[in-house]
């Protein structure tokens, strides 16, 4: 199908964008990479008026260390992030994450900020970057301010994001070297939109130990029980016995709406042991 | 309506479109470069792959508005192509296309991916054309075209 009229606009700037996003009043959407949205539009799926082009915004393309912290502006695409050109704070995680995100001519394009900001509950940026503990930057009217990234994302494509704010990037921190990590998720085809994702990062010198379901509801979701026990200290041989297995299952129950019989039940069990297992052999 | 200049095929091109119209749409309507094939309209199916300043991506799922400035190349482009020239030989060869649909998409791509070097065994070459799909030849004739280019390539035939 092809898309609805719309009106056209660039910003040059993240001053015109929300200037001309209040102008508009409403009836506007940025558009960064356009993956999700171009799709949803030939869909007939968006109701937007207008498209505000924010790809050519330089300050969007920008990144730099903050405090410690590795900012990466929320117009970097998944090929840049997949070829290196951006520095990966994160010892080989977001490269990682970012060659597996959808298919080359879509990575070139779709941009970290946008998926962040689409919020789809299987994509994945906001899993993986749950899991490493990041922190969104959101440029609106009355300034910027940061947000944790487990306060962004509020629901099935839902964020934080007031009308006309724009997401600006993510700060991100820099891992130990003694860190670990694994992002594996499980799609019946290549590229296509995951059935359940598990994201661990652990940071014992940064006090990080994350284990974020992803695909599994209507946004990723932190596992607490699963985390607390890396915390604790956790080796291989600790995954093998009865208490792993009813520490995940405490914590699927608690944050899925699956039937313990379900085959989702099981799936998200499968994908969470096999990430824990993958952190815990780096 | 809003006016665009930009390269195609290494010519400059200036136009006043409708801003809902794709990439691929401008192409193939106000062009009439139908070489660009459009399949699922909705970015899955890379029929329509060209390459946007030498990075391949999906006109389907792009405004033609937002291309303003830059250079776009499509399958009719590369008649001077020396990569492209092996790899049209050895889909004919290695029967890597029956009806044709998909094949300017998979042209484009494995380009790409023997330029990025992502072909160091069928494995790997599946995986990354992953995201363009053929309904007629089958995967085998085209998996073995890419290899047979990346051999003839590396051996500078």
């Amino acid at each position: 199908m092809k898309a609805a009229k719309i009106n056209y606009h660039r910003a040059n700037t993240l001053e015109d964008a929300i200037t001309l996003a209040t102008r508009l009043g409403g009836t506007s959407k940025y558009m960064a990479g356009g993956q999700s949205l171009l799709p949803m539009m030939n869909l007939r799926l968006t109701l937007s008026e207008a498209v505000i082009d924010i790809s050519a915004i330089a300050a969007l393309r920008e990144s730099k260390a903050v405090d410690g912290k590795l900012f990466i502006g929320a117009g970097v695409t998944h090929a840049m992030i997949e070829d290196g050109k951006v520095a990966d704070p994160a010892r080989g995680y977001l490269k990682e994450v970012a060659g597996g995100i959808a298919y080359r001519s879509i990575r070139n394009k779709g941009t970290i900020g946008g998926s962040l900001a689409h919020a789809d509950p299987s994509a994945d940026w906001p899993a993986a970057l749950l899991a490493l503990g990041g922190s969104a930057v959101i440029c609106g009217a009355d300034g910027v301010r940061n947000v944790p990234l487990a306060d962004f994302q509020l629901g099935l494509m839902q964020t934080c994001l007031r009308e006309n704010d724009i997401l600006q990037g993510v700060l991100l921190p820099r891992l130990s070297a003694g860190a670990r990590w694994s992002y594996i998720k499980f799609c019946h085809k290549v590229g296509e939109f995951a059935h359940s994702i598990g994201a661990v990062v652990l940071d014992p010198g940064l006090g990080l130990a994350n284990a974020v379901l992803g695909a599994a509801g209507s946004k990723p979701v932190a596992l607490p029980s699963v985390s607390s026990r890396l915390a604790a200290g956790m080796s291989l041989n600790n995954l093998s016995g009865d208490e792993f297995s009813a520490l995940v299952e405490r914590d699927l129950a608690e944050v899925t709406e699956h039937e313990r019989t379900s085959y989702e039940f099981h799936l998200h069990k499968t994908i969470i042991t096999r990430a824990v297992t993958e952190a815990l052999k780096k | 309506m809003t006016s665009i200049s930009l390269v195609v095929n290494r010519e400059n091109v200036v136009e006043s479109i409708d801003d809902r119209l794709t990439l691929a749409d401008f192409l193939r309507d106000k062009l009439n470069l139908t070489g660009t094939h459009l399949g699922c309209e909705h970015g899955a199916c890379g029929a329509c792959t060209v390459l946007v300043d030498d990075e391949p991506i999906r006109s389907c799922i792009t405004l033609a508005a937002s291309v303003e400035g830059k250079s776009v190349t499509t399958i009719e482009g590369f008649d001077a192509d020396p990569a492209v020239e092996v790899i049209r030989d050895c889909f004919s060869a290695a029967h890597g296309l029956q009806c044709g649909f998909c094949t300017p998409g998979m042209v484009l791509t494995v380009r790409d991916i023997l330029k990025r070097e992502r072909c160091s065994s069928p494995a790997q070459i599946r995986l990354e054309l992953a995201g363009n799909l053929c309904r007629c030849t089958g995967y085998a004739g085209i998996v073995k075209a890419t290899e047979m280019a990346r051999d003839r390539l590396k051996g500078g035939s």
